[in-house]
């Protein structure tokens, strides 16, 4: 049979319409795989400030801690060496992220003056004075020296203390001491780490 | 580009063969999935959000524990809450965690004619390419689980990747790492079947569960997220979990025999022409004809 270059072409261009549509296609497919965003992460321990079960978390911040970067939080995670909850957590503390970073979040201390339905700002400095005075006024008009049988007590029964779930061993010694210092018996916290 | 962590295994919508595929040795992996020991705290819910930043959504109330009807496209882990009354009367509070089953023939990439918009790799985990996503929701249609969700802002579909991004690096996922009762388990497949057994097994043997078992359906070539279940022959109290699920006929028939044969119709059409032409040769107008032409 004599094949002219014509019939080779429409040949050639038949054939190469057939393969396509039986699928062979060339072109390279991939899937692009999204990164880890927490690959370079900066990784900090903490503990959840919820319950007193007081879960080991990692909180995750934007950086390396370089000296030109500020740092923020971008993801929190149970830490899995935590010997409480090894890694695991409950929905509350699977939303730390959200807990930190969240515009109705207090970050600077507030006070309610009596009388008031507002609070209004104050500084550490201010609040501490203030809180201070009013340790040292409570305590002036509530110290037991001795009760009613005569024993003496040294009891200041118009204060307590409580703690938070995330207060440390050392920082619980140093509550124990200056509460009883003061003579506080009502001392209580939730700390269990 | 981190694809080549991952080696995949079939792509939608993609003709010929898949790059890479069955090149590597790679492990299968598996969520299990223990629904007796799931206390409902929706720990995994938070950490699944968390984790793919997916923004907190309103609910409405449904009389129930349940945050949501269904999974969202923003949503994709979601306990279903379930009250059940059994034979003898008792009640029980079914709980179940609703998500992708990461099927090992998914009908989501076999009703997917975008390529390379589905993709499982050979670690079993089916994920959702959103920039090659046409958004046409053909892979609704296709899952037997209803789990792929139409996402009207961004114009394409969603759902569970088993974080694929934390599994490609040697990390479990987010869900599994944060359940506080241990009644979610990740590992191998192989790891996860016998885990499972052992677990059911015991609900037979010591706690009273005679048709308790494990959710590995067949009818999708098995799935990389099992149930350990405390009545294996009746999953629909689950909150609806197929019990034998399969890819639906009209995908398959669709898929399969009418692609190939319309294919076939193509080709054949234009090798007809072509035959005719080499036969025949072109077209003549009779000479009576030619000065009809306007």
């Amino acid at each position: 049979m004599d094949t002219t270059r014509r019939d080779f072409l429409k040949v050639a261009a038949a054939g190469g319409a057939a393969a396509t549509v039986f699928g062979f296609d060339l072109a390279p497919a991939y899937a692009q795989l999204r990164e880890l965003k927490i690959a370079r992460a900066t990784e900090t321990r903490s503990t959840c400030p919820y319950c007193s079960v007081s879960c080991g978390v990692i909180i995750y911040t934007l950086g390396d801690r370089a000296k030109n970067v500020t740092p923020q939080v971008i993801h929190v995670e149970g830490d899995p060496d935590h010997p409480i909850n090894r890694g695991t957590l409950c929905p509350k503390g699977a939303s730390l992220e959200q807990d930190i970073l969240n515009p109705r979040r207090l970050t600077k201390p507030q006070v309610r003056r009596p009388g008031k339905t507002e609070w209004e700002d104050i500084s550490w400095d201010n609040a501490i004075g203030e809180i201070a005075q009013r340790v040292k006024k409570t305590r002036d008009e509530t110290f037991v020296e001795k009760d009613a049988s005569g024993r003496t007590v040294n009891r200041c029964e118009g204060m307590a203390f409580t703690g938070g779930c995330t207060d440390t061993n050392e920082f619980n010694y140093l509550v124990v001491k200056a509460m009883r210092s003061l003579g506080v018996c009502y001392l209580e916290n939730q700390a269990r780490v | 580009m981190s694809q080549a962590t991952l080696e995949i295994r079939a792509i939608s919508g993609h003709a010929g063969s898949v790059p890479g595929a069955g090149v590597k040795r790679e492990l299968e992996v598996c969520k299990l999935i223990d629904t007796t020991t799931c206390i409902g705290c929706k720990a995994c819910e938070v950490a699944c959000l968390e984790w793919n930043g997916l923004t907190f959504s309103e609910t409405t109330f449904q009389n129930s524990y349940q945050t949501m009807p269904e999974t969202a496209w923003n949503y994709w882990n979601l306990i279903k809450f379930n009250e059940h009354e059994r034979d003898d009367g008792s009640l029980m509070l079914l709980m179940r965690k609703d998500q992708c089953m990461h099927c090992e023939e998914p009908g989501c990439l076999a009703a997917c004619p975008a390529d390379g918009a589905i993709v499982q790799y050979a670690n079993g985990i089916v994920d959702f390419q959103q920039d090659r996503c046409i958004g046409c929701g053909y892979c609704i249609t296709g899952c037997p689980f209803n789990i792929p969700k139409f996402s009207p802002q961004a114009r394409k579909v969603f759902k569970c990747t088993l974080c694929a991004d934390r599994v490609t690096q040697g990390l479990e996922p987010a869900c599994i790492k944060s359940c506080p009762t241990g009644c979610l388990h990740f590992g191998t497949k192989a790891e996860m079947k016998e885990l499972a057994d052992h677990r059911a097994t015991q609900l037979r043997e010591h706690s009273g569960f005679a048709k308790a078992g494990v959710y590995d359906p067949s009818g999708v070539g098995g799935t990389h997220v099992i149930y350990v279940l405390h009545d294996a022959s009746d999953p629909e109290v689950y909150g609806g979990l197929p019990a034998d699920p399969h890819v639906p006929w009209t995908v398959q028939l669709w898929k399969k025999p009418l692609k190939w044969l319309g294919n076939l119709a193509i080709v054949a059409g234009v090798a007809g022409v072509f035959i005719h032409y080499l036969r025949y040769g072109p077209k003549t107008v009779p000479e009576d004809l030619q000065g009809g032409k306007p």
